[in-house]
């Protein structure tokens, strides 16, 4: 093992793309640790793969047109968000089958397109499951763009976030524009899939939002160090993910969503308060019926 | 002179092609507690989700001569408890905080007086020792105090409650009720939403009763009768007349 760090380290200090590599997927760990709280605190988890899937269509079309894949994932992942609102609000269909509807109409788009763009440079496997040590400098600076972006913006509206999360109705009654901030969290999560795109490709990226603040959610009792500790997980399993796969020759991403599930299971069970081993111990055992 | 009424004009609302509130109108004095009373699906919930303009309204609502929208920082709502997610990782403070996010300008954080506030708010409602709790601790009695603590540290005008009253314990019951006899001592208005018929008189000083349609508005006196009661529960209430005593049984 401390073989292996050590040739982690050498590969590291000799490889620009590994330290691009490492740069990229800590930063993905941040925002989407971050992004990922208000997610699942908005019981909007299933939408964060919607958005996540819908954004292929709009990265394959960047690249037939040669514009930067950035732009089409934005304005698909946006657009879904927009018709699944619009669906659900306009017709009887309850959102989540929205949702179903058209993340995996936008999906199969997406695919149709590569596959009759048979040949050319899009790699399918690498859009799905991500190739961090293929992060150029470009992507580099795209991702740091969209993760300080996203963080000043949630940093901005931190209160109108928790406050339109918390309770929606009193969001309201005091005039937040409630939808507009929903659409605002739907854009950035279209940001952070992009950003997200090489790390662990888009199937595995709700992975990232979802299970870094889970764990944390299990540790804690305040949104601003549940936020602080998902981020904190998301980085860990970035570097650790990363770790192993360089070691033991594995899908980057895989290995990073790996190392972030090992983390939650351990917490499910062994968190001090909300942990299931602690609940078992604390649950006084049951008196006999007899007496 | 100023405009001291808050007055709702024929105030409508549809649902996909069937109407849940039908051509509402009442006004109310500044410094009252109003209690929005009927059976369930009359529409309370609808009613004052309207007032708040939260809800595609036919009809006119104004708060002393002035559109809801320029009064929203003066607007507190306490929530139905079954709304909110106990869950929620954020503690008694944080909530009671909340109340001051209207009041703080987006660049700047929480000051000390925004603290002082909300710490002054918890003591107020008799919970200043939960406040590093996380709300999911506490009883129900103690979160309603908890919301209400959130709507007092807002310094408000107007308050919104959805069933204060539901599931909480003696003790909690005391307290809020007398805080809502303060603010209204102070000249604030309130609109209760209240699901039964027990100790409306104990509550409130004015009535809306409704079932989709108005009944009757009005003191509490002039509402609280046999006749209007019947009218809006049909037959889902019974009212015993005991000497000079009237109680209402159910729903």
């Amino acid at each position: 093992m401390i073989g292996n760090i050590e040739m982690f380290f050498y590969q590291l200090m000799n490889y620009p793309y590994l330290q691009n590599a490492l740069l990229a997927a800590v930063l993905v760990g941040i925002i989407c640790g971050v992004i990922g709280c208000f997610i699942i605190l908005r019981g909007m988890a299933l939408m964060g793969d919607a958005i996540s899937h819908a954004v292929l269509p709009g990265v394959v079309l960047a690249y037939m047109v040669g514009a930067s894949f950035f732009v089409g994932a934005v304005i698909t992942g946006v657009l879904t968000a927009l018709a699944i609102g619009f669906i659900s609000q306009n017709s009887r269909i309850k959102e989540d089958s929205a949702i179903g509807i058209m993340f995996s109409a936008m999906f199969a788009l997406g695919v149709v397109m590569i596959t009759a763009l048979q040949g050319t440079s899009v790699d399918l496997w690498h859009i799905l499951f991500g190739n961090v040590l293929a992060v150029s400098q470009t992507d580099l600076y795209i991702t740091m763009g969209i993760g300080a972006f996203v963080l000043i913006v949630i940093l901005v509206f931190y209160r109108p976030l928790l406050l339109s999360t918390f309770d929606e109705t009193m969001a309201k009654a005091t005039g937040l524009p409630v939808k507009w901030i929903h659409y605002m969290l739907m854009l950035l999560l279209s940001f952070v899939t992009v950003a997200s795109l090489q790390t662990v490709g888009i199937i595995l990226v709700v992975a990232m939002l979802i299970t870094p603040g889970s764990t944390a959610y299990l540790l804690t009792e305040r949104f601003s160090v549940m936020l602080l500790l998902s981020a904190i997980f998301g980085v860990i399993s970035a570097v650790l993910g990363l770790f192993f796969s360089v070691i033991y020759d594995v899908s980057s991403g895989a290995s990073i969503v790996l190392v972030a599930s090992v983390i939650f299971i351990f917490t499910f069970f062994f968190a001090p308060k909300q942990g299931l081993v602690f609940k078992w111990l604390r649950t006084p055992k049951k008196e006999s019926l007899s007496s | 002179m100023t405009n001291q009424q808050i007055e709702v004009k024929h105030l409508s609302v549809n649902y996909y092609n069937h109407s849940a509130i039908r051509d509402i109108s009442f006004s109310v004095q500044e410094g009252t507690i109003v209690g929005v009373i009927g059976p369930n699906g009359a529409g309370k919930s609808t009613l004052m989700k309207a007032m708040l303009g939260l809800e595609k309204s036919g009809g006119d609502v104004s708060y002393f001569g002035k559109n809801i929208q320029s009064m929203r920082k003066k607007i507190a709502y306490v929530p139905q408890r079954n709304t909110i997610d106990w869950d929620f990782p954020v503690r008694v403070e944080d909530v009671v905080l909340m109340g001051r996010f209207v009041h703080i300008p987006w660049y700047k954080r929480a000051s000390r007086y925004d603290r002082d506030c909300a710490r002054e708010a918890l003591d107020k409602v008799g919970m200043g020792t939960y406040a590093n709790r996380q709300i999911g601790e506490l009883s129900g009695g103690q979160q309603q105090r908890v919301f209400l603590a959130r709507a007092l540290a807002q310094d408000a005008d107007l308050f919104f409650l959805d069933e204060p009253f539901v599931g909480i314990d003696v003790q909690s019951e005391e307290i809020i009720v007398n805080i809502l006899h303060e603010l209204r001592n102070d000249g604030k208005t309130m609109f209760i939403i209240h699901h039964d018929l027990s100790k409306v008189e104990k509550y409130f000083d004015q009535l809306v009763l409704l079932n989709q349609v108005l009944i009757q508005a009005g003191a509490v006196r002039d509402v609280y009768k046999p006749k209007f009661l019947k009218e809006a529960y049909q037959e889902n209430a019974a009212i015993i007349k005991e000497g000079n005593e009237m109680v209402v049984v159910g729903p």
